[in-house]
C-alpha cells in the first residue's frame, strides 16, 4: 500500500500560499485513497505554474508543451491502458492555447482525468489576462479592463456532452480529493476545473472571495448530477461560482470501448514482430 | 530497353485514376514492370488531370519523358500533353464527345473512337474508360482476356453483371480499333517472371515499413500527399494490435506520437509541408526530452499551401534545421519504394537507439507513384529497442537513484525507463533539466546536458548515407537526394552512352550529414551537377556547409510542380560539363 510520502518529491517551487499546493495535495491523497502505486500514475502537464505539477507529483511525469498536455496524455493512456493518466494545466494552457484539444478530448473520450488549475490569470508569465478573466479585469495586458467575454469551462464541457464535469476549490482539499477520485474512477474523459488562487497576481479571485461566494452543490440533496440540462442551468444561475460534481453520465462509452480493434492488452506490452505469415499475407496484397 | 508510355487524360472526376489503375495493374500482372505518375489538381471536379503509365521489361524508377499512346477525353488533354507525344504515336480521342485537333507535323496518329457510345452499348457511359483500355490493348496487341483477372478483382464486389459489362466494354473498344485502324505499337517482350513482383507506392511502402518496424500507433491529420499512408495503416494496424488516431490537427498528432513513445509504444505521425511546420515546436520537445518519435514528411510544393498536389523537395532544410534552439535529429531521404519501406522500419530502431526524433523525408512523386518492384527487403527488418533499463537493475538501485538523463555516459545515451516500472519515476520534459529530470537552470547543468545530447549522434554510423553509382574515377558527378535517384540513374546511363563518364552521388540521409562519405565520393570530381526540386539549391548549400566543394558545384533546379524529367537533366548536363567530352 502506498502512502502520501510515496507521491512526494522535492519541495514544490510555487509561491507560498499558491492554490496549486492544495491541488497537488488533493491529487496525492486521491492516489493513495485509490490504492495506486507511484509507478502506475502518469501526470502529463502543460506549461505554466500549474504545469509544474508533473514534477511535484511523485508519479511518472511528462512536462509537455504549452497547451499540449491533452493530446499527449490521451496517447500515453492509449499506449498503455494499465496506467492511470492525468493531464494537468492552467486556464491559459488549457482554455487559451490548448482550447482546440480540450473540445476534441471531450469528443474522443479517452479515459483520462483533466485537472485545470483555474486562477483567472497567466501566472508564470507574470500576470496577463487569461481566457477565464472576467470582463473588466485589469491586468498587465488589459490595463483598461479586459473586454472579452470569459470562457466558462463547465458550460463548454456540458454543451459538448462531456461525461464527467466537476469543479473544486484549492481551499477545500477534502472535497477536491473526492472529486479527483471520482474523476479517475469515471471511465472516459473527466474534467475537474479547480479554482486555484494565484496569490501573487490575482487580487480579485482570492481564497476569501471563494469562501464568501462559492455554492457547494455536493451539499445540495436536491441536485441531480445526472441531468445535463439542469446542470447547465445551475452553473449559469450561480454564474459559475459552484463546486461539486456537476454532471456525470456513467453510461457514456469511452474511446477504448468503442474504437475498432483496440486491444485488451496494453499496446506497450504487445508483441510487435510481424510473423512470416503476416508478412507474406501483406505482400500478397501488392501482387 | 523496350518500353511503352501510355497516358489517359480528362477532367477531374471522369474516372481518370481508376482507368489508369486498372491498366497499370493489368500490365503489372501480365509481368511488365510499370511506373505510374498522377498529375492532378487541388479540386474535386473539372480541371485537367492525367495518369501516366510507363511499362517495360525491367525495373523502372521514373515515369519517363515520352508518351506513345494518349487517351484523350477532351481537347485540353491533347493540347497539354502534345509535347510528350513520340513521333508515330497514337492519340485516341472520344469522337462521341468532341472533334479533336492537333498539329500534323509529327506523324502522330489522331484516331477517333466513339468511346461513350460504345460504352453505352456495353451497359453505361461510365465504362468509356474500359473501351479506351480495350482499344489500347488492340494497339499494343495485348489479348483482352489478359485483363479479366484485374476487372474481376476490381468489380467482383459489385456483382458478376458489372464484371461482365466492363469486359464487354473492353472488348468493344478492342474490336472497334481492330476494325477501323491498322497502326500497332507492339508491347515489349515480357520479362522472365521474377520471384516477387510487387506493385506498390512509396506511401504504401512507408506504411508497411512502419508496421514491420514495430510501429503500433499512428496519429495524423489528413493532408495530400501523405494521407495515403494513413489509409494503408488504418487498414492494417488494428489487425496487429495497433491504433490509428485521426488527430484534430498536426500539433496534436505529433504530441500524441510523443506521448505514446514515452509510454513505450513505437509511434509516428505522417504529414506534408504545412503540417510539418506545425510540428516544429514538438520536434524540439522530442529532442529535449530525448523521447523517440518518427515523423514522415511527404513533401509537396510550398511555401504555405503552395501547389498542394504537386511535388517538390523544398522542406529539406526545415527537416535539418527546423525548430527553435538546437536538437539532434536524424533525417532519412529514401531513394526508392524499397527504401521507403526499409528506412521507415529502421527509423524506429534509430529513434529508440538514439532517443531522438527521426524524420523520413519523401515527396509526392515517390509517395504517390505506384510501381513494380522486385520485392521488399522484409528480411532486413529487425526490432532493436535501444537502451531500456531492466526491472532488475532498478530493483537493485532502489528509489531515487535512477537517472534518466545521466550526463556522465560517454555515448550520451542514458537508459530509458517506461511508465509502470518500479523505482524509475522520472519527468520527461522540454525544460532544461538535471540527471533525474527536474527543471534546473544552473549553467553547468545546462552545458553538461547540451553536451550529453550532442554526444548521442557525434559518432553516428548507420549505413553510409551516400550511394555512388557509376565509375569511381569519373571527373563529373550528378548529385541528388531522395526521389530523384531513378531519373538521375537514367541520366547517368544516357550520358555514358554519349561517351561521358559520370558518377552518380545520391543522399539517402542528410542528418547527421554524411560529410566524410561525401568527401570520399567527391574525390577527383571536377564538376558536380546538383539536381533538386527546389528554387534555392538547398542540398547544394548543405554540401558546401559540410565539405569544401564550392568551386565544383553547379545547380539543376526545378520548382514548377512537375517531377524532374530526363531531358532537363541532360540539357543542363550538356551546359555544365565541359564541351567536347560529349559526342
Ligand atoms: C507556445 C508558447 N507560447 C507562450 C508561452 C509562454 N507561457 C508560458 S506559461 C504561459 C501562461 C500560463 O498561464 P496559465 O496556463 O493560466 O498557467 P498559470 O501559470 O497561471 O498556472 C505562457 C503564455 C509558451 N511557453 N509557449
Ligand atoms: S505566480 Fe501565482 S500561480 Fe504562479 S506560483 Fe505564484 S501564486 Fe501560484
Amino acid at each position: 500500500m502506498s502512502t502520501i510520502q510515496d507521491f512526494q518529491t522535492e519541495r514544490a517551487t510555487w509561491c507560498p500560499g499558491c492554490g496549486d499546493f492544495g491541488v497537488l495535495n488533493a491529487m496525492q491523497k486521491a492516489a493513495v485513497n485509490l490504492g495506486l502505486e507511484p509507478e502506475q500514475v502518469v501526470i502529463v502537464s502543460g506549461i505554466g505554474c500549474s504545469g509544474k505539477m508533473s514534477q511535484h507529483f511523485g508519479g511518472y511525469g511528462l512536462h509537455s508543451l504549452h497547451g499540449r498536455s491533452l493530446p499527449t496524455a490521451q496517447a500515453v493512456k492509449l499506449a498503455n491502458r494499465s496506467l492511470t493518466v492525468l493531464a494537468a494545466g492552467g486556464d491559459g494552457d488549457g482554455y487559451g492555447i490548448g482550447m482546440g484539444h480540450f473540445i476534441h478530448a471531450i469528443r474522443r473520450n479517452v479515459d483520462i482525468t483533466y485537472v485545470v488549475m483555474d486562477n483567472h490569470i497567466y501566472g508564470l508569465t507574470t500576470g496577463q489576462a487569461s481566457p477565464t478573466s472576467d470582463v473588466g479585469s485589469r491586468t498587465k495586458t488589459s490595463p483598461h479592463g479586459s473586454v472579452e467575454e470569459p470562457i466558462v469551462p463547465l458550460q463548454l464541457a456540458l454543451a459538448q456532452n462531456c461525461g464527467f464535469v466537476a469543479q473544486g476549490f484549492s481551499g477545500n482539499i477534502k472535497q477536491l480529493t473526492s472529486l479527483i477520485e471520482r474523476a479517475i474512477l469515471h471511465r472516459g474523459f473527466s474534467l475537474v476545473n479547480v479554482f486555484s488562487p494565484c496569490v501573487t497576481f490575482n487580487k480579485v479571485q482570492t481564497y476569501e472571495f471563494y469562501k464568501r461566494h462559492l455554492v457547494n452543490l455536493d451539499d445540495d440533496p436536491d441536485y441531480n448530477p445526472n441531468d445535463r440540462i439542469t446542470a447547465l442551468h445551475r452553473v449559469a444561475k450561480a454564474q459559475n461560482i459552484v463546486t461539486g460534481l456537476i454532471y456525470e453520465d456513467p453510461e457514456r462509452a469511452s474511446f477504448d470501448q468503442t474504437v475498432y480493434g483496440y486491444p485488451d492488452t496494453p499496446i506497450a506490452a504487445n508483441n510487435w514482430v510481424l510473423s512470416r505469415e503476416d508478412t507474406a499475407e501483406i505482400l500478397a496484397t501488392f501482387r | 530497353m523496350q518500353e511503352i508510355g501510355w497516358k489517359v487524360g480528362g477532367k477531374q472526376g471522369e474516372g481518370i485514376d481508376s482507368t489508369g489503375d486498372i491498366f497499370a495493374i493489368a500490365l503489372h500482372r501480365m509481368g511488365y514492370y510499370t511506373f505510374t505518375y498522377r498529375h492532378f489538381m487541388s479540386l474535386i471536379k473539372g480541371g485537367h488531370t492525367n495518369y501516366k503509365i510507363r511499362a517495360a521489361n525491367q525495373v523502372l524508377r521514373h515515369h519517363g519523358d515520352f508518351v506513345s499512346v494518349l487517351i484523350a477525353f477532351d481537347q485540353t488533354t491533347i493540347d497539354v500533353n502534345w509535347p510528350e507525344m513520340v513521333d508515330g504515336g497514337v492519340v485516341l480521342y472520344d469522337q462521341s464527345s468532341f472533334q479533336a485537333a492537333a498539329p500534323s507535323d509529327r506523324g502522330v496518329h489522331l484516331f477517333g473512337i466513339p468511346l461513350t457510345e460504345l460504352a453505352k452499348g456495353a451497359g453505361g457511359a461510365i465504362m468509356k474508360n474500359m473501351v479506351a483500355i480495350g482499344a489500347t490493348a488492340a494497339i499494343l496487341q495485348l489479348q483482352p482476356d489478359a485483363f479479366l483477372p484485374v476487372v474481376q478483382d476490381k468489380f467482383a464486389k459489385k456483382g458478376q453483371d458489372v464484371v461482365d459489362s466492363n469486359m464487354r466494354a473492353l472488348r468493344a473498344g478492342y474490336a472497334y480499333y481492330a476494325q477501323h485502324y491498322d497502326v500497332s505499337l507492339p508491347a515489349p517482350d515480357l520479362p522472365k517472371k521474377t520471384a516477387d513482383h510487387l506493385y506498390i507506392s512509396g506511401n504504401q511502402a512507408t506504411g508497411f515499413g512502419a508496421l514491420a518496424g514495430g510501429c503500433r500507433l499512428l496519429a495524423a491529420y489528413p493532408i495530400t500527399p501523405a494521407t495515403e499512408i494513413m489509409y494503408w495503416v488504418i487498414e492494417h494496424f488494428p489487425k496487429h494490435g495497433g491504433l490509428v488516431l485521426q488527430a484534430e490537427d498536426e500539433i496534436a498528432a505529433i504530441n500524441m506520437a510523443i506521448g505514446a513513445n514515452f509510454a513505450g509504444v513505437r509511434a509516428m505521425t505522417s504529414t506534408s509541408g504545412p503540417g510539418f511546420s506545425l510540428m516544429m515546436e514538438a520536434l524540439g520537445l522530442a529532442g529535449m526530452s530525448e523521447t523517440p518519435v518518427v515523423i514522415v514528411d511527404v513533401q509537396r510544393s510550398g511555401p504555405s499551401t503552395g501547389l498542394p498536389t504537386k511535388t517538390e523537395q523544398s522542406d529539406l532544410q526545415e527537416a535539418v534545421y527546423g525548430t527553435h534552439g538546437e536538437i539532434e535529429r536524424i533525417v532519412l531521404t529514401p531513394r526508392t519504394v524499397e527504401e521507403c519501406f526499409y528506412y521507415t522500419a529502421e527509423a524506429f530502431n534509430l529513434a529508440e537507439r538514439y532517443q531522438c526524433p527521426v524524420i523520413v523525408l519523401t515527396d509526392l512523386y515517390l509517395g504517390m507513384s505506384a510501381q513494380s518492384v522486385d520485392g521488399l527487403p522484409t528480411e532486413r527488418v529487425t526490432i532493436e529497442r535501444g537502451k531500456l533499463i531492466s526491472d532488475d537493475a532498478l530493483a537493485q538501485m532502489g528509489r531515487f537513484a535512477y537517472q534518466r538523463y545521466d550526463a556522465s555516459l560517454a555515448d550520451g545515451v542514458s537508459p530509458r525507463a517506461l511508465p509502470g516500472q518500479k523505482n524509475a519515476r522520472y519527468v520527461a520534459l522540454g525544460n532544461e533539466h538535471n540527471g533525474v529530470g527536474l527543471e534546473v537552470e544552473d549553467q553547468q547543468t545546462r552545458v553538461d546536458q547540451v553536451a550529453k545530447r550532442a554526444r548521442k549522434l557525434a559518432n553516428f554510423t548507420h549505413e553510409s548515407g551516400v550511394s555512388v553509382d557509376g565509375r569511381a574515377d569519373a571527373e563529373f558527378a550528378l548529385v541528388g537526394f531522395g526521389s530523384t535517384w531513378g531519373v538521375l540513374e537514367e541520366a547517368r546511363a544516357s550520358l555514358e552512352v554519349h561517351g561521358l563518364i559520370v558518377k552518380h552521388i545520391h543522399f539517402s540521409r542528410v542528418a547527421p550529414f554524411p560529410a566524410s562519405a561525401l568527401e570520399a565520393a567527391l574525390r577527383g570530381v571536377q564538376r558536380a551537377l546538383v539536381v533538386e526540386l527546389n528554387s534555392t539549391g538547398q542540398l547544394a548549400q548543405l554540401m558546401q556547409q559540410h565539405v569544401n566543394c564550392h568551386g565544383v558545384l553547379a545547380n539543376c533546379l526545378k520548382y514548377n510542380g512537375d517531377p524532374m524529367s530526363l531531358k532537363e537533366i541532360l540539357t543542363r548536363a550538356h551546359e555544365v560539363f565541359p564541351a567536347g567530352v560529349l559526342n
